[in-house]
């Protein structure tokens, strides 16, 4: 039982790209046999696309033998779960009780005209998507708005400029991860100042970084997750658990690792640049995920820096 | 076996059996609109309600969902479930006045007036459609979607179902259009069209403007007319 879609009206197709459905067979096989697994199954998926697109319902529903009519109405039921692409970042703007009589709809109108965009849309460059709750429990310090899950408080229109800005540059977490402490970077070679991320290779639903390695004859590439913290990474080739590796750069061939050894395995740590100045220092060594970055003066502090 | 006692009449009755079923079989009617036998109970229009317990405890509940418990007293037709009951009525009028199956009730239970906000909705969620789709046609091409305001029954991503045999279930179920396309000169009863239409639900990619599936039917042109009207205002 399948559901094609010949024209998908309304708007909730998404007909611009093809949906990379790999992620969606792991995650069914996770939740494989458990009961209520319905909800968590979605919320996997909106994890790894950020929205629930049609095709992985689809192969939802043919994968796991539940009606299309039940699965289609749970994911439009909670307003958690969205079926048109969101952007990079989320904004959330708290209209309820408490919010509103200090000013919320005033901080959702400027929201609404600096972004250009009304509850519930997504900016044309995927950068923001705007969203309206009716409370998050954090009336005290209201008027509340949240971006990519981080709450600021006691919000003044004066400040959203800056929120926005801080947003779009990756100073707040990203909308990819819940954790505090992960936040994109977009790192250089620092020799010849070519850019390192492969547009072409996520991990984390992020552009990858690309490197050049070699080890013990053999050479292939690297992809690290631009996300700060977390260990996420895919090598071409078989690299021993335990072995260092030779890290260069695949435009300039210049070796970037040896400068610094990893505090906690003393193997060679390589370094690359990072957008906004600072220095990405991360271990050679296959599965130690020892990793800095070192804040050389900047404007972008990645923790807190926006946020008080 | 459970006895309860029903407007004073004392029955005994098969555990697990509704006070739907219990007062059916005394001879009790009890109206009813979302609820249909071969489909399971739903509880969505309240019209069946009927006052169970005593004194302070009485309360209203759904006869079509409520399973009998030994002891229980039931009243099908107590003053307080009469003017519940007309008041549901009343708001059922208010929004989807256009149901001959609704205006008959109300006129059966003397409501002479509709003191709401008048609105011309196609689908009164009774679920009706969603359970005969799923439980007697075997197909479940329709079902609710989204909640609150915004809660409509379709099929998913309002695209054409393949699951759909367009057996027409769920309009020969459907309370709301029943016999509905009186357009705006109610003397003028029905207009037939629908019924000379090949089966219904037929090659129609979307559903926008029209209530079950239909087209033509002019009666959806009311709610079209509703809504600018209402724009305009
Ligand atoms: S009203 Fe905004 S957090 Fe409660
Ligand atoms: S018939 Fe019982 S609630 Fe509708």
């Amino acid at each position: 039982m399948s559901l094609t879609a010949n024209k998908p009206s309304g708007g909730h197709g998404n007909t611009e790209e093809k949906v990379n459905l790999k992620a969606i067979p792991e995650i069914l096989k996770r939740h494989a046999g458990e009961r209520g697994s319905l909800i968590p199954i979605l919320e996997d998926i909106q994890t790894v696309y950020g929205y629930l697109p049609e095709e992985a319902l689809k192969l939802v529903v043919s994968e796991t033998g539940r009606s299309a009519t039940d699965v289609y109405g749970v994911a439009t039921f909670y307003r958690a779960f969205s079926l048109t692409p969101r952007g990079r970042h989320l904004v959330c703007v708290c209209l309820g009780t408490a919010c509103h009589v200090r000013g919320a709809s005033a901080i959702a109108e400027e929201l609404k005209l600096q972004l250009g965009i009304s509850d519930g849309e997504t900016t044309a460059d995927k950068e923001f998507t705007l969203e309206t709750v009716n409370c998050l429990g954090a009336c005290a310090l209201g008027p509340v708005v949240v971006i990519d899950g981080h709450y600021f408080s006691k919000v003044r229109k004066s400040r959203i400029r800056q929120m926005l800005e801080d947003a779009r540059s990756g100073c707040i977490n990203s909308s990819a991860t819940d954790s505090s402490s992960m936040f994109p970077v977009t790192v250089n070679c620092p020799v010849c100042k070519g850019g390192l991320m492969d547009e072409n290779f996520t991990l984390d639903s992020l552009p990858a970084i690309q490197l050049s390695i070699s080890s013990a004859g053999v050479s292939g590439r690297l992809r690290l997750s631009s996300l700060y913290g977390s260990p996420e990474c895919a090598v071409e080739y078989d690299v021993p658990a335990g072995s260092a590796v030779e890290v260069s750069c695949p435009h300039c061939k210049a070796a970037l690792s040896g400068a610094l050894s990893c505090s906690s395995c003393a193997a060679p740590m390589a370094s690359l640049d990072v957008q906004g100045g600072a220095v990405l220092h991360f271990c050679s060594r296959r599965g130690c995920h020892n990793r800095s970055l070192d804040l050389t003066p900047s404007s972008c502090l990645p923790e807190g820096g926006g946020a008080k | 076996m459970i006895t309860l006692k029903i407007n004073g009449v004392t029955a005994a009755v098969e555990e697990g059996s509704t006070i739907l079923d219990a007062a059916g079989f005394l001879g009790f009617p009890i109206p009813t609109l979302c609820h249909m036998e071969g489909l399971t109970p739903y509880g969505a229009c309240r019209i069946c309600i009927v006052e169970i317990g005593e004194g302070v405890q009485a309360k209203l509940v759904s006869s079509c969902t409520y399973p009998v418990a030994e002891g229980m007293k039931v009243r099908t037709a107590s003053k307080r479930v009469l003017r519940a009951r007309k008041m549901i009525l009343e708001l059922l009028l208010a929004s989807c006045p256009q149901s001959k199956v609704i205006q008959d009730l109300a006129s059966a239970h003397g409501v002479r007036q509709q003191r709401f906000k008048q609105e011309h909705e196609d689908c009164i969620l009774c679920g009706l459609c969603v359970r005969m789709c799923k439980e007697q046609m075997m197909a479940g091409a329709i079902g609710f979607r989204s909640r609150g305001e915004k809660r409509s029954i379709g099929t998913p991503f309002d695209i054409k179902s393949e699951t759909c045999r367009l057996c027409g279930g769920c309009i020969y179920v459907c309370p709301a259009c029943q016999l509905r396309c009186t357009y705006t000169e109610p003397d003028k009863a029905i207009c037939g069209g629908c019924a000379n239409l090949p089966p219904p639900c037929a090659e129609k990619e979307a559903f926008d403007d029209m209530m079950c599936y239909m087209n033509p039917c002019v009666a959806c042109e009311i709610e079209k007319d509703a809504k600018t009207a209402n724009m305009m205002e």
